[in-house]
């Protein structure tokens, strides 16, 4: 403790004590059902772990990870995970970005307004959103088939979530719709705090609105950006209520993420431990990616 | 020149604004009006954009279908002493429709998640902040990374823990991991950090404890953020379909969305019930985001790390 050369020791005592009993509260739950599962994942990841009274673990090394690597179910919902990530990440950014841009220079009330409509698909509920998204895309009753057939683009009714070519994509799309919320008011909050005298004296300058964005504005929200970025991917690496209650992972396994597949092999499989091993696969993806943006950010700074 | 071209990117913004504010509207729209849609007008291959005719069909199905009695006290920790680890009920109240008691379910792991989230958070947020112990660094990195993992991840270890804990299929099972997850914690810190150290210094001069140093001086600067934080959380996890679905599974037990979600799988093809439930279930939580959105907003900015 280099900077309590001041404090006398018995303060530090003091001071110790009383911060371990305000911490206790807090990490009793924390170390309880946070790092002792997360612990008992990576642990269990290495054993041949299934249900029942008396099933005894055995230990396989590294074979869980070596079945995954061979596993075509697995390696497909690895890649549809990869398409999500890929596709959502990058629209749910600029959009959010553009959105805020935009209402951030209406009045407070209509910025205000705005930024509750954005964020209503998320404190509408994964199960309110989806059911009803379930029958918009329903095959017969649905309004995309309606909308598309009066408008001439499509002759005959598509089963959206039942057919392998669209499933993934429709996910994609409300996946979307739930994603944005935040990010427009994190950029609305952030495009708030703006140096104005930096963005005024360029306006003197006869600086367009465009230069002013990228030129002033861009690298002062860099820190918001980057956030929003790491919340948006590890939020689309979990993205699992869409495709249980859209399609349970089908047709065919084309819409299978990996969050839903461990799913699947704890509760229909009962194979924990090579479920775990997925999750810690999860776990190291995530943090490589969140290490690489923010280095990234860092660097662009 | 300048000024006529920002004025027509101005109505522009806007005019897109307005449409894709509309298409965001429109979901919710559609289950509101949806719910009150005779089967006729649900089932048409031509969508009927406003009700012709409005029932309430839906929701006295909805209301029919399941039975369950409105509360059931169970004796606490009795499920330790029974032999097949159930609970011993102490107190069950007179039958309502199932819908109520899921409603009722989720208000009661809402409110008590937040309690506990703003209590123990408000706690360690304020020692990480303001005190200068050892080990303080240790602590704060390892809640800083246990943020950056998917907390889906640890399903199977949780599942295991709560069964061995003898609490599954109970809302402690779905409360304490929502305690335990360390965002609160980081954003009562950052609130923390405005506590001018002045004042603590002259509490601790006159001799305060550290308890009465915290109720006194602390807590009243930070309220906003216990505010904050208290409306985070309870929208969250009443949200959090995830954690309800893997925890719960007696159909007394089940909170809205799981209610919901189990008729749905069952009644796939009635979409006026199921929109009569997503209704019910989508409301109340609308109507507190819509009441208490300032705070929310607060909460949601802090949170994000700064620079």
């Amino acid at each position: 403790m280099g900077k309590s050369t001041g404090m006398s020791r018995a303060l530090v005592r003091r001071e110790t004590i009383a911060g371990y009993l305000f911490l206790l509260p807090s990490l009793f739950f924390f170390v309880t059902f946070v790092v002792y599962p997360m612990f008992m994942c990576i642990f269990t990841s290495f054993f041949d772990s299934n249900m029942g009274k008396n099933a005894v673990d055995t230990f396989i090394g590294f074979g869980n990870y070596k079945e995954l690597l061979q596993d075509k179910v697995f390696l497909g919902a690895l890649k549809n995970t990869l398409i999500i990530v890929v596709v959502s990440v990058p629209t749910v950014c600029a959009f959010s970005l553009w959105v805020a841009s935009a209402i951030t220079d209406m009045k407070p009330a209509l910025t205000s307004a705005f930024r509750v409509i954005f964020y209503l698909p998320v404190v509408t509920g994964s199960v309110a959103v989806t059911v009803v998204w379930k029958w918009m895309y329903n095959n017969y009753y649905g309004i995309f088939n309606y909308l598309f057939k009066s408008a001439g683009i499509i002759e005959k009714n598509i089963n959206w979530l039942g057919d392998a070519k669209y499933a993934l994509w429709c996910i994609i799309l409300i996946l979307f719709t739930t994603s944005v919320g935040q990010p427009i008011v994190l950029y609305v909050s952030a495009l708030g705090n703006v140096d104005h005298s930096l963005v005024e004296a360029a306006e003197v300058d006869g600086a367009t609105r465009t230069q002013v964005f990228w030129k002033i504005k861009w690298a002062q929200i860099m820190p918001t950006t980057l956030y929003i970025l790491i919340i948006t991917t590890i939020n689309s690496f979990q993205c699992f209520a869409l495709i249980q209650l859209l399609t349970s992972g089908g047709p065919n396994h084309s819409t299978d993420t990996i969050m839903y597949y461990i799913y699947y092999t704890a509760f229909k499989l009962y194979r924990y431990g090579y479920g775990n091993a997925m999750g810690v696969v999860l776990m190291i993806i995530i943090a490589v990616l969140s290490a690489i943006q923010f280095k990234l950010g860092q660097t662009s700074d | 020149m300048r000024n006529r071209k920002s004025m027509a990117y101005r109505v522009f913004a806007l005019v897109m604004v307005v449409i894709l504010a509309i298409l965001f509207t429109f979901p919710l729209y559609w289950i509101i009006t949806g719910s009150f849609k005779t089967g006729k007008q649900i089932n048409s291959t031509t969508p009927v954009w406003w009700p012709t005719e409005w029932t309430l069909k839906n929701y006295e199905k909805l209301m029919s279908k399941f039975k369950a009695p409105l509360w059931e006290l169970p004796v606490p920790f009795s499920q330790y002493f029974t032999e097949d680890g159930s609970l011993t009920i102490a107190s069950t109240g007179p039958t309502v429709p199932a819908a109520i008691r899921w409603l009722l379910n989720t208000v009661w792991m809402a409110v008590a998640s937040m309690l506990l989230t703003c209590l123990t958070a408000a706690l360690a947020g304020y020692a990480l902040a303001k005190k200068r112990f050892v080990g303080r660094t240790v602590v704060f990195t390892l809640i800083v990374c246990a943020m950056a993992l998917p907390k889906q991840v640890i399903l199977i270890p949780l599942i295991r823990e709560m069964s061995s804990l003898k609490l599954y299929n109970t809302m402690s099972a779905v409360v304490y991991p929502i305690v335990g997850w360390p965002f609160g914690v980081f954003l009562m810190k950052q609130f923390a950090e405005g506590i001018p150290g002045e004042m603590m210094e002259a509490a601790r001069i006159d001799g305060a404890s550290e308890l009465k140093t915290f109720t006194a001086i602390a807590y009243p600067m930070i309220k906003p953020g216990v505010g904050a934080l208290a409306i985070f959380t309870f929208i969250s996890s009443w949200n959090d379909y995830f954690m309800q679905l893997i925890m719960l599974s007696s159909t007394k037990n089940l909170t809205i969305s799981l209610g919901i979600a189990n008729m749905q799988a069952e009644n796939s093809t009635d979409f006026g019930l199921i929109m009569a439930g997503a209704a019910f279930a989508a409301v109340p939580i609308i109507i507190v985001f819509v009441i208490f959105q300032k705070y929310f907003t607060k909460g949601i900015t802090m949170g994000a790390v700064k620079g």
